[in-house]
């Protein structure tokens, strides 16, 4: 079947299978930071944007973001190394498998809330799994990046 | 894995029931739990674009679409407001936000899951489920049937002059819980509803004594619950452990809502 997804900006029409899912349409047109992690919806590494909503690309059929807007990483390039800085600063992650998907639901978070307290923090991102860390310096990543950017609008 | 041979936006509920009498099709919710059956689905049903997204409130109840996700119900202030949160507590541990995005209420209350907290929450808030063909059909019934193939339209919840309260335990954040209890006080008395047994969710009723304390009346409901209650053992719990929890959460239940 036809569709056609707005994919980090740009329209893309193609033709799939009515059970193609959205994490192998969105690789499938280069975007290989959206990973597959678990397949039972469990583990975030898949995670994009659908309209500004993050989802689990691995869950959702390409048939049904027929007509609507997907952003991953690929798309969100500037805020994503401006964040992902912190989280290297800290020496967080080890393998980095899980990072993507750790960024864009970081990102959706800090867009429903951009100041977090540390227990919305770690609600907003229980869905993330990493393997390697306990996740201790990824939250110190968080938080310095926020103390940045407070102090940054400060000075603004 | 599940794999689907055609994929059809129903333009119409009545489109949506006749393509869902045929036996290997299936109406898609959230999809998770879906795809990760084996099987082959003829034609998924996908009822997104109905307009079935939306919670309505007006001064009797809530009207609650089968589209709406487990994130709109957790963030809905409407909701929020009238049951004391407990809506929000109910869905905020299933696994992350991503999942809850996805997940809808149809497909959680449809499915009828053991562990399911959502099942466990509307029961508690004496909610009904408007069926296509079916008609409005009072959830602690539709609970209990068989899977059919009608069309669940609506969760619908009716304001009473009621408080509420939910807990679960959970081995760690984000898993199935091992026990859920959802309580409300009405003017009647209370209603427990204990779920994740790991059957399905059962319903008490218990009357409050007016000579009874508070503790008193704590401790006795608990003890009927778990008089009556079935807990079977599985790798999360043992049945004698979910027994003891189920006592524990009615109590806690208790003491919160008479404080």
């Amino acid at each position: 079947m036809q569709i056609t997804i707005t994919l980090n900006g740009k329209k893309v029409s193609a033709d799939v299978a009515p059970d193609a899912l959205l994490i192998d349409f969105v690789r499938s047109h280069g975007c290989y930071s959206v990973k597959r992690g678990c397949e039972t919806s469990n583990c975030g590494l898949c995670t994009v944007f659908l309209d500004e909503k993050p989802v689990l690309s691995c869950s959702v059929l390409a048939a049904r973001a027929d007509g609507h807007r997907v952003t991953t990483l690929e798309g969100l390039q500037e805020e994503a190394a401006e964040f992902g800085g912190f989280i290297a600063d800290q020496g967080a992650e080890q393998c980095g498998f899980c990072n993507p998907g750790f960024i864009m639901n970081a990102l959706a978070l800090f867009r429903e809330n951009p100041y977090p307290s540390e227990e919305e923090i770690k609600e907003y991102l229980a869905g993330n799994l990493c393997r390697c860390s306990g996740y201790e310096g990824q939250l110190r990543g968080i938080q310095a990046f926020l103390a940045w950017k407070k102090s940054k609008e400060a000075a603004e | 894995m599940m794999t689907i041979r055609e994929y059809k936006r129903a333009e119409s509920l009545e489109e949506a029931w006749q393509l869902n009498q045929k036996k290997n099709n299936r109406v898609l919710g959230g999809m998770i739990w879906l795809k990760m059956e084996k099987l082959n689905v003829g034609t998924a049903i996908d009822l997104s674009g109905l307009g079935l997204d939306t919670v309505e409130e007006t001064d009797e109840g809530f009207s609650i679409g089968a589209m709406v996700t487990l994130r709109q119900l957790e963030l809905h202030e409407g909701l929020a407001a009238y049951t004391g949160g407990a809506v929000r507590e109910s869905v905020r541990h299933i696994v992350g936000v991503q999942l809850r995005n996805l997940a809808t209420v149809g497909g959680s209350i449809y499915s009828r899951f053991g562990f399911s907290d959502v099942l466990t929450m509307f029961l508690a808030l004496n909610a009904s489920v408007e069926l296509y063909k079916g008609g409005i059909v009072p959830l602690a019934e539709y609970a209990a049937r068989p899977y059919d193939r009608d069309i669940l339209v609506r969760v619908l919840v009716p304001k009473e002059a009621a408080s509420f309260c939910y807990q679960s335990v959970r081995n760690s954040q984000t898993d199935f819980p091992v026990l859920t209890c959802a309580a409300a006080k009405t003017a009647e008395g209370y209603r427990f509803v204990i779920g994740a047994r790991p059957g399905k969710a059962m319903l008490f009723a218990l009357k409050p004594n007016g000579a009874e304390t508070p503790e008193l009346t704590a401790d006795r409901f608990a003890a009927e619950v778990r008089a009556q209650i079935k807990t079977e053992s599985n790798l999360r719990g043992s049945a004698e452990y979910r027994n003891h929890l189920a006592g524990v959460l009615v109590k806690r239940a208790v003491r919160r809502l008479e404080a």
